[in-house]
């Protein structure tokens, strides 16, 4: 009797094993990748899957097989074995859980210090010295602040290429991106393709989130405190910016877009910003947003937030 | 028997809406009044999956649908689970224990009638603008989006949290000492187990709250700076003492329903518990870990790097108590004679639904995974799939099979399969698609969303509404039983916990006669000809009359 059972556990555990592996590695679930962070996120992803989708199939077919199999006779009042419990057999199963997690909190360790979530460049960031980012000195004056900064970033590596340095800046209900080396001030994130992005994220008013789901990165922003997010884009294309962090009524709408561009358009790009923002002058930014109504200064916003005229008069009204 | 039934000294109507120390009248009030708040958590959800149905915020407004979000959120935890988990503890600890009441009942009947004016409370404040910053309520938009609501919300959560902790000290000291003299602490049913734990979590997790938000009340009314960043304050600091608690909050919601499907199991398929100190211990093990992993909530905030792993650490740990306990309730039910009764269909639904929950637990707890979803439907999906697939399934588990002791009728079995099965299609068609959503990029809390995410939005309002119908048999089978139902013998499910010892429903003082431990609370199968109870009450009654 135990030889043919013994059968029928190792053919259901091979079978269990390859739909977990099939489906771990097929699932389709998780958006296209943009970066090597992402990817690396990803293949600690289809793990969890697999592991997820085996301990799924066996507890659960353990379930369906009870409720089949042990299924009370009409009119059997009699109890069950006495099995109060199995030692060897808790051992195994307390054991195996403990080899998952240990298993998943290394590789996870893993991808995130190379995503550059340990980096002491970004983690211990007010200990720069000014003179290594002289064009980029609000972010410092603003990480000396705080003694630790905040987010995930690889130090630059000195083969790759020159990082973009962006100011993000989250208010209700948008997201200001200012560039640091050309000055130019933007709604719309746009950089060039392989190269490392340097974003140095703050908070005008309450706490956003920025998300960049392709990118698998997300950082809160703090008022009063800096955070940073470093990426390198490995697709051209253009991906949501989205606020994850409950920041108002219209938190829904606090949208933006990531154009991730080849270095020749990112460069024509900049070019006609700079000269565009220098005919136009900065009095456009600096409009007294406080002598404004709400529905006056969320206007300008409405196309990014994916609000149109009708929602806008429906909010004049409940104003 | 049914004479003897109808003898037994039993509570009027009426003394269900007075300051009665009778715990079995404070354990039905905990329940009825948090139905209550279900069903208008409930309508809120409703309302709010009804506007996701479309992109457009076309139902309510902005505003409005964050009042609902907050209020569900807030409703849900702090007057349904919580204290519906209250109402089972207050019902059952003394029965189990062999205890005539609880060791404080005037406390006992205080925390309970705190909890209905905090609700009023928390509704009343939709009359001055209802706090619209979330259940978790950070600052700084909670201190920029209403004061009076958030006042409000501040007040009745913390009346909440003091009902909490004085039904912690009294579930703590009626497990602890008034059990029977024969009732070591390893014959105790694990319920019992389960709330000392969750008790003792929110002894000790409770106060961080109240000191949280004693704090954010002054930054609000007398503008000091504790959270407000504009005045020097660290709006971190306020996460780290929510979540001290807020974290925590989740095992005190669950861990009692670990216990209920511990007792719901083996009585139903007739076999003992599988690895009774496996399950008993690991309920101390979650509760002292569910203490130290808050941080989790915490990975794209404030917190710096090597925190982060810290905390992923120990919040994956916490996958080997619980793993524990699932394999020990599948092995609890293999081999046995499965009477797939409403109650254990509501428990095995329970086990699986919480086993989703727990695989996307152990997933959000990786760092750079959690980086993705946080803030998204994937976490929406995990949290009600371990709150509503865990909690509310195990909590209808206990409904089904106590409900003969605390009422004396039995259940209509053919509504409580409908219930069970409309209630776990719902939950799954209504969850499950939220998971995708997460990861594709839907962020939670927002009332207008992208529009290639409206097919699985719809499937989840779809869901939704099967899961608000899924009540209405339960209603009707409550009402319908409680009237016209076959009335229930002493102990039906012949379970060996000392609860059934005594009448169904039980009299005023719990037990004619002191009762007595004739075998442990799972020893099925052993000799059940000795053991069944049903004899063990015959023998007393000889006892009693030759007395």
């Amino acid at each position: 009797m135990n030889i043919p059972s013994n059968i029928i556990t190792l053919v259901a555990g091979i079978i269990v094993t390859m739909i977990s592996i099939w489906y771990g590695q097929n699932h389709g679930l998780m958006p296209v990748a943009a970066s090597e962070e992402a990817i690396q996120v990803d293949g600690l992803f289809n793990l969890m899957v697999t592991i997820a989708c085996g301990l799924f199939l066996i507890v659960q077919g353990t379930l369906v097989f009870c409720l089949i199999k042990f299924r009370r006779k009409q009119g059997d009042t009699t109890d069950g074995p006495p099995i109060e419990g199995n030692i060897p057999l808790e051992i195994v199963w307390t054991a195996i859980p403990t080899i998952i997690v240990f298993i998943l909190s290394i590789y996870s360790f893993e991808v995130y210090n190379n995503m550059g979530g340990l980096d002491p460049m970004a983690s211990m960031a007010s200990h720069h010295s000014p003179s290594q980012h002289q064009h980029h000195q609000p972010m410092l004056a603003m990480a000396n602040q705080s003694q630790i900064s905040l987010g995930i970033g690889d130090s630059p590596d000195e083969n790759s290429n020159s990082p973009v340095y962006v100011d993000v800046n989250g208010i209700q209900y948008a997201w200001i991106f200012n560039y640091a080396d050309s000055g130019i001030i933007s709604g719309e994130l746009r950089v060039p393709v392989e190269h490392p992005v340097h974003l140095n994220l703050r908070a005008g008013d309450v706490i956003h989130a920025f998300w960049l789901p392709e990118f698998r990165l997300k950082q809160d922003t703090i008022p009063g405190q800096d955070a940073t997010l470093v990426f390198t884009p490995t697709r051209i294309g253009d991906y949501p910016i989205i606020c994850a962090e409950l920041c108002g009524a219209y938190h829904g709408g606090m949208k933006s877009r990531l154009y991730v561009m080849s270095e020749t358009d990112y460069q024509e790009w900049l070019q006609e910003n700079i000269i565009a923002q220098t005919q136009e002058g900065v009095n456009t930014v600096a409009v007294n947003t406080s002598e404004m109504s709400d529905g006056e200064y969320l206007t300008p916003y409405a196309q990014e937030m994916g609000v149109n005229q009708e929602i806008i008069a429906q909010l004049r009204q409940i104003q | 028997m049914t004479a003897a039934i109808s003898a037994t000294k039993q509570r009027k109507w009426q003394d269900y809406f007075t300051f009665c120390t009778d715990h079995k009248v404070i354990g039905i009030q905990y329940l009825v009044s948090s139905f209550f708040f279900y069903f208008i958590g409930g309508i809120f959800a409703e309302i709010m999956r009804t506007e996701l149905a479309t992109p457009e915020p076309d139902l309510v407004s902005p505003e409005l649908y964050n009042q609902l979000l907050t209020l569900h959120g807030t409703i849900m935890i702090f007057l349904w689970i919580v204290p519906a988990a209250a109402g089972f503890a207050n019902y059952l600890i003394p029965l189990m224990v062999g205890a005539e009441d609880m060791a404080f009942p005037r406390l006992n009947a205080l925390a309970f009638w705190i909890n209905p004016p905090a609700g009023v409370l928390l509704l009343s404040s939709f009359f001055v603008g209802a706090p619209q910053s979330g259940w978790t309520s950070y600052p700084p938009l909670s201190l920029l989006s209403g004061k009076w609501g958030e006042e409000f919300w501040i007040l009745s959560i913390l009346l909440i949290g003091t009902s909490s902790i004085l039904g912690a000290i009294n579930f703590i000291t009626t497990i602890l000492k008034m059990r029977i003299p024969d009732m070591d602490i390893h014959s105790m049913p694990l319920f019992c187990w389960a709330m000392l734990a969750s008790s003792a979590l929110a002894l000790l997790s409770t106060p961080v709250l109240a000191a949280a938000l004693v704090l954010l009340s002054f930054d609000l009314i007398i503008g000091t700076n504790f959270f407000n960043p504009a005045g020097g304050g660290n709006p971190i600091v306020y996460q780290h003492l929510f979540w001290f608690y807020s974290h925590p909050a989740v095992y005190i919601m669950i861990l009692p329903f670990f216990g209920i499907i511990s007792e719901v199991l083996p009585v139903h398929s007739r076999k003992p518990i599988f690895g009774y100190r496996a399950i008993a211990y690991s309920s101390l093990a979650i509760s002292f870990l569910g203490l130290i992993v808050w941080a989790h909530h915490m990975f794209t905030s404030g917190t710096p790097g090597w925190l982060r792993m810290f905390f992923m650490a120990t919040t994956m740990l916490i996958a080997v108590p619980t793993g524990i306990k699932i394999f020990s309730w599948c092995a609890t039910l293999w081999g046995g004679k499965l009477n797939l009764n409403t109650s254990l269909l509501f428990g095995i639904g329970f086990v699986s639904s919480f086993l989703i929950g727990g695989l996307s637990g152990v997933m959000i707890a990786s760092v750079p995974f959690d980086i993705h979803v946080h803030d998204t439907y994937f976490i929406v999906a995990h949290f009600h799939y371990v709150l509503f697939g865990g909690s509310v399934l195990g909590l209808y588990a206990g409904v089904y099979h106590w409900f003969p002791k605390m009422t004396g009728r039995m259940v209509n079995e053919t509504l409580g399969r409908i219930h069970f099965v409309m209630s776990f299609i719902g939950l799954n068609v209504t969850f499950l698609p939220m998971h995708e959503l997460g990861l594709m990029g839907m962020n939670r809390r927002i009332a207008l969303y992208d529009l290639e995410f409206q097919p699985l939005n719809l499937i989840s309002t779809i869901g939704s509404y099967i899961l608000a119908t899924s009540t209405i048999p339960f209603i009707i089978n409550v009402i319908w039983s409680l009237n016209k139902g076959t009335q229930a013998e002493r102990n039906p499910w012949r379970s060996l916990t000392l609860e059934w010892q005594t009448s169904s429903p039980p009299a005023i003082e719990n037990f004619s006669e002191p009762p007595v431990l004739w075998s442990g609370p799972y020893e099925y199968g052993i000799d059940s000809e000795s053991i069944e109870s049903e004899s063990v009450q015959d023998l007393l009654t000889e006892v009693a009359s030759e007395g």
